[in-house]
């Protein structure tokens, strides 16, 4: 069961049977630009970035982004910088967050989606956000970024501590930005 | 399921009563010994044997035989008994009977193979005692008692000195004359009445079954993907930070230690023209071949499998690798990154846990309401619990990953080859010349202050990536008093011989040469070790003359190597060409050095390393005040380490400060010198 999360909606990441998520990645995919110029060498590269921010008590505290593929308490893992895109279909940048793992001060994830090369959500085409139990390989929520506005980022979930385990809550905010620091802004009043 | 057991890995046992098979395909002599809580054997009425085969909750057989059904009663044994070895030893020549002699030694045999079962037959775990060579006599198992509970480990350390050499080690003062008695008795019974029923399938029959059904358990989670991605290190080096920024607030608010490690764990990236030699992985031994070829190959070792919830039983070699080697240093580097991370989450909950109490007390001082009454004491005992709670969550976690990593530190190291391995682990003593270069060294140990009671073995690359230098001028330790009563100078060249001795160790028979300066002869006492094994090239070398002559010796044999190499004809170096590595040790550096002879040096710290030459500095870096700012990039280039305890090795991921203690030997340890004799014996048989 997928669920195409609203706005503002919050599902818990506690599972059916009473048991807690262990382990949740955040998949980001999109279609590469079609090739231009006679070697593809003018192709106007699309790159989008996915980043996760960690926070305790609204102080960032670590990222991981392509530039810093693992957080230094190794509980969440980038699986690597993607710069041109995929068919559109599978994820194209992962982030892995083992929730067991997570530090026991940090108590919200932000993960956050941005446009590196520029173009708006509206020039990309079937760009996707999810979150999967990457125990089961379940899709827990799907978000359709392509055909967006006119902004190069989002900012696209949180998970965050609750009294009974782990709770996600979609937020789709609409950002404008290079990387997650032009972000922070944004990412500030939905903590 | 029945466990399949590698050398170092440990299964509980489910009863007492058990009986322990051996199948060893020519007469093996088998006898076990009680120990102590500390391993040691009290004496020779702890030895069952076939001169005495019963003991109290133990009963071997009298004679030597290919199959041997060893019986033991746990809960019968002594109560001072906190261990059961089980020992196997080929027959003396003179005690076998004519007409059937043995095999001389285990690695001439093929591999015993040990099986712990219930009184129902009911196996509980194999072990198969795979690459022996010049051993007579073998530890295989161990049965023994940890917080009540009895466990079997797999041992198959094994002893080129016999019986008589492991019953010494294991503590014993009459062990020659003892061995001596087993061997007899051994001869001396009757010849076999076949007391034990034969195994209803034949040894073989498990070989066979054991090689294809292979127990393997799940993959834990705890080793990370290898290639994950460089570290904060590297991405402050080879990052574009123009194109793309860095998290500012999120420092970790230390200062980067000195000196980075140089190697992250290697991607496994063994040119694919390279596959596993012969095959099959031997995992047990990496450089210790059996001449037969071992009758199974047992699978890689994985954890068992455990109840869901329990973390994984750590087991040695559980990581990915082509031989037993690669995947011990996979796994040690694994831990390190798993220790690092660990810690760095704990700093980290710390930190913010005492910024935020700082913050809530700040508001209590400056908030007036806070002035009257007990309100502000309220709100600063508040503070405080909170702080506590989040601490005490954070140790808490904390210490569940360092009893993991101190059990898996445990079971790795006692499965270590001499390369990795301690001076004082018992490797050393079946210690023998490799006949190939493992894949990195041991120079020490790596701890941190969170963590003291979890050494992190450091390995490093071999051949050496860059030279090493010994810091003689480190004094910072002054409460130390090993430091005080040698001296910093005496004690780096102590460590650089304990590392040299380990280098040598490790590389084929001559495949190593060693060169020493020491203008001053100042440290000829200490170099004496070296020369007086015969492992040198050439006595050190002193006065001005001698400094040049060696330098100038190996500049040309880089340029030399260099040329060959640029112009692709690797066959054109001049007949009898030592093709060697090459091993220059510095001592009291920069004494007897003119500018061209610091040159030479600098050129060889850069070049030397790709062409089969390596430095090692044993120096003070203010000895060479002098020179000024011309040698900081020598010293850059080579990796720091001290004679002492000192924090000042980065880990590549976090950068945490690593406090390394050098490996060093046991004062009174005759370990080195008989490590240093096997080389040299080994050197002089092939001529150098």
């Amino acid at each position: 069961m997928t669920v195409n999360m609203t706005k503002g909606q919050a599902i818990s990441l506690e599972k059916a049977d009473g048991g807690s998520l262990t382990s949740v990645r955040m998949g980001l995919g999109w279609q590469a630009a079609p090739r231009r110029g006679l070697f593809g060498s003018r192709t106007r590269e699309i790159d989008l970035d996915a980043s996760a921010v960690l926070f305790a008590d609204k102080q960032p505290v670590d990222v991981v982004f392509f530039q810093h593929l693992v957080s230094d308490d190794g509980s969440v893992r980038h699986t690597g910088d993607n710069l041109v895109g995929g068919v559109g279909q599978g994820d194209d940048e992962a982030i892995l967050v083992d929730l067991e793992r997570v530090p026991v001060h940090i108590d919200q994830i932000v993960f956050t989606v941005n446009s590196f090369t520029g173009q708006s959500f509206q020039e990309v085409q079937n760009a996707f956000c999810r979150l999967v139990d990457e125990t089961n390989g379940q899709e827990l929520a799907r978000y359709t970024l392509a055909g967006g506005g006119a902004y190069t980022a989002q900012i696209m979930a949180k998970v965050h501590r609750s009294a009974n385990g782990w709770t996600m809550t979609a937020l789709g905010s609409p950002a404008n930005g290079r990387t997650f620091q032009d972000l922070m802004p944004t990412i500030l009043p939905v903590l | 399921m029945t466990a399949e057991l590698v050398r170092g890995q440990n299964h509980p046992l489910p009863g007492t009563r058990l009986e322990i098979r051996v199948s060893a395909g020519t007469p093996v002599v088998a006898a076990a010994t009680l120990g102590d809580a500390e391993g040691k054997v009290l004496g020779a009425e702890w030895v069952a044997h076939p001169g005495t085969p019963a003991l109290s909750g133990l009963e071997v057989s009298r004679q030597a035989t290919a199959d041997h059904r060893i019986a033991v009663d746990l809960d019968a044994l002594p109560d001072a008994a906190h261990r059961v070895d089980v020992l196997l030893a080929l027959p003396t020549p003179d005690a076998t009977r004519a007409g059937r002699r043995g095999p001389a030694r285990f690695g001439a045999a093929a591999a015993p193979f040990v099986t712990v079962t219930d009184l129902s037959g009911a196996e509980i775990a194999h072990y198969t005692l795979t690459g022996l060579d010049a051993e007579t006599a073998v530890i295989a198992l161990e049965l023994y008692r940890r917080q009540g509970a009895w466990k079997v480990r797999a041992i198959g350390q094994g002893y080129a000195g016999g019986l008589a050499e492991l019953l010494t080690d294991r503590g014993l003062p009459e062990a020659p004359s003892l061995a001596r008695v087993i061997h007899e008795a051994a001869a001396r019974s009757p010849a076999r009445q076949a007391p034990t029923p034969p195994r209803p399938s034949g040894s073989e029959g498990d070989r066979t079954r054991q090689a294809v059904t292979p127990v393997l358990g799940p993959d834990p989670a705890g080793t990370p993907p290898q290639g994950a991605g460089p570290g904060p290190e590297y991405e402050a080096e080879y990052g574009d930070p123009g194109a793309k920024p860095t998290l500012q607030g999120a420092d970790p608010g230390q200062p980067a230690p000195a000196q980075p490690l140089p190697s992250p764990p290697p991607p496994p990236a063994r040119s694919p023209s390279r596959p596993p030699e012969g095959g099959p992985v031997d995992y047990h031994h990496p450089r210790r071949r059996t001449t037969a070829p071992a009758p199974t190959q047992p699978p890689p070792p994985a954890a068992s499998p455990t109840p869901p919830g329990r973390p994984a039983r750590p087991v040695a070699g559980d990581a990915n690798g082509w031989s037993m080697d690669e995947r011990l240093y996979n796994q040690v580097w694994g831990m390190f990154e798993d220790l690092a991370r660990s810690v760095a989450a704990y700093r980290s909950a710390v930190a913010f846990a005492d910024s935020r109490l700082d913050k809530e007390l700040d508001q209590v001082l400056s908030d007036p309401r806070a002035r009257v009454g007990g309100q502000g004491d309220t709100a600063r005992e508040s503070a405080r619990a909170r702080h506590e709670r989040l601490v005490a969550r954070a140790q808490e976690v904390l210490d569940r990953d360092l009893a993991q990593l101190a059990t898996e530190a445990e079971a790795v190291e006692a499965a270590l080859p001499p390369a990795y391995a301690r001076w004082d682990s018992p490797v050393w003593h079946g210690y023998r010349v490799p006949v190939e270069m493992p894949m990195a060294l041991r120079l020490g140990d790596l701890r941190l202050p969170e963590a003291g009671h979890v050494p992190i073995p450091m390995l490093v690359r071999l051949p050496l990536e860059r030279g090493l230098w010994i810091d003689s001028g480190h004094t910072e330790s002054p409460g130390d008093p090993s430091a005080d009563a040698h001296g910093p100078r005496s004690l780096a060249l102590e460590t650089a011989v304990a590392h040299t001795a380990r280098l040598l160790a490790a590389h084929p028979a001559g495949g190593f040469t060693v060169h020493a300066v020491d203008a001053a002869g100042s440290g000829a006492r200490t170099l004496a070790r070296l020369v007086r094994a015969g492992v040198l090239a050439a006595p050190p070398a002193v006065g001005a003359r001698g400094v040049a002559d060696v330098l100038t010796r190996l500049t040309q044999r880089v340029d030399l190597v260099h040329m060959a190499v640029r112009g692709g004809a690797a066959d054109s170096l001049p007949p009898g060409f030592d093709t060697s590595r090459q091993l220059l040790i510095v001592h009291d550096f920069p004494r007897g050095f003119d500018d061209r002879a610091v040159n030479q040096l600098r050129y060889l710290a850069d070049e030397g390393p790709s062409y089969g030459v390596h430095l090692m500095m044993v120096a003070d870096r203010e000895d060479c005040a002098g020179y000024g700012p011309l040698l900081d990039p020598l010293w850059r280039g080579l990796l720091r380490l001290t004679p002492v305890a000192d924090d000042h090795l980065a880990d590549p991921w976090v950068g945490h400060a690593w406090t390394y203690e050098p490996a060093l030997v046991t004062p009174g340890s005759q370990v080195l010198a008989r490590v240093l004799d096997r080389v040299a014996a080994a050197r002089r048989s092939v001529g150098r």
